[in-house]
């Protein structure tokens, strides 16, 4: 199981975020616990200022805008 | 005039509909033709031009050229950098505690939030095309002389204590560096993004605009704002000021007001009030500043710039009488 949190505050970016990871995982059978993150100070905490941003299993492996699919499915088979 | 987007306008409202540009609803939708190609035209225009080269301008970047430098150099650098960067209000948060977190003091980091809406590449270009190069010059260099003052008097007035503790505890270590296309085709298809999204998140507000300019240009008779908006009405800045405040539009969504508001022979200076007022002060901008400062550095902040504004409009109300 996949630890992702999405990191965003209100530009509506971060649900576009969350949904591309829910379909992509869907598809590819992949089990994940999604989670939302909108709270500054943890946000900041991760060393992130350009939301959205994405952590997966503690790490932040994304910052600054919507990742491409490519780029999900590669970190949902990593 | 012979601008493409007046010509257009000619052809749709005067020609095909047969409307005349003398009546009311005539000159209203001919403005509201006009404006809303010549607008939108812009803004994708100039944001995917700026979203090839976009990859600079990021808060990260922003905060790096910043951190560490004197204040000489910070305070110029947080106002020319606050006018090149168009962030939405949402990242004003992580901007501010990303960049006291960066050692910025709290007057640059000021500067830099009050000059970001008020100026960005897209409200001075369109500002240029509507209203003239000499208007969008003038905007341009009060608004940083604004964000200059602004953040040099918070910063006398030692005002670090009306900044939320937890704030000062935030540690961020090591920052995320945002990933940013190289190849030229993922280079348009991430400005092609940014101008939908731009467009997405501006298009109510800019048709709002819009909708009042050309109100204001066909129906309300030029005698009402010379009467009341004058330059020899004392109180038209500070209201224009004052109705700014609640106001929430971006820089942008302002400039068809503006230009009615002009034509309708309503001084400069009011109208610099009231955009700027517009532009950098707004209610939906301190609920979200209040997350990070006590209500009472919020109110001196807008206690400043209320004044500045002031000043501006009665400065340029004298100044070209």
């Amino acid at each position: 199981m996949k630890d992702i949190k999405v990191l965003g505050g209100c530009c509506g970016n971060c649900d576009t975020v969350m949904k591309l990871f829910e379909s992509r995982a869907t598809a590819l059978g992949v089990d994940i616990s999604l989670q939302k993150i909108s709270d500054m100070p943890t946000i900041l905490g991760f060393g992130v200022m350009s939301t959205p941003g994405v952590v997966i299993d503690g790490k932040v492996v994304h910052a600054g805008g919507i990742p491409a699919p490519a780029k999900i499915d590669a970190w949902l088979k990593g | 005039m012979a601008d493409p987007f007046s010509l257009l306008a000619d052809l749709l409202v005067f020609t095909l509909l047969g409307l005349d540009g003398a009546t009311n609803l005539g000159a209203a939708l001919h403005f509201f033709v006009e404006d809303t190609v010549k607008i939108f035209v812009l803004l994708a225009l100039i944001v995917f031009v700026i979203g090839l080269f976009r990859s600079m301008m990021s808060p990260e970047r922003v905060r790096k050229m910043i951190g560490g430098k004197r204040r000489l150099v910070a305070y110029p650098a947080a106002v020319g950098l606050g006018a090149v960067t168009p962030f939405c209000s949402c990242s004003s948060i992580p901007l501010f505690i990303g960049f006291l977190e960066a050692g910025i003091p709290l007057g640059v980091t000021m500067s830099f939030l009050i000059a970001s809406p008020m100026i960005n590449e897209i409200a001075v270009i369109i500002l240029a095309s509507s209203i003239g190069l000499q208007f969008a010059v003038i905007y341009v260099v009060t608004g940083l002389a604004v964000g200059l003052i602004g953040g040099l008097l918070i910063d006398s007035m030692k005002l670090e204590r009306y900044v939320e503790d937890y704030v000062w505890n935030i540690r961020m270590g090591k920052t995320a560096t945002p990933e940013h296309p190289e190849k030229l085709s993922e280079r348009m298809a991430y400005a092609w993004g940014e101008v939908k999204s731009i467009i997405k998140r501006l298009w109510l507000y800019v048709f709002i605009g819009i909708g009042i300019g050309a109100v204001l240009h066909g129906y309300v008779p030029q005698e009402f704002f010379t009467e009341h908006a004058g330059a020899d009405n004392p109180l038209a800045v500070p209201l224009a000021v004052l109705m700014g405040i609640p106001l929430y539009g971006s820089a942008t969504s302002v400039i068809p007001v503006a230009e009615a508001l002009l034509s309708k022979g309503v001084p400069v200076g009011t109208v610099l009030a009231l955009m700027m007022s517009i532009a950098a002060l707004s209610l939906p901008e301190m609920i979200m500043l209040k997350q990070v400062i006590k209500p009472k550095l919020i109110a001196i902040f807008v206690s400043i710039l209320a004044t500045a504004f002031i000043i501006v409009g009665y400065g340029f109300n004298f100044l070209f009488s």
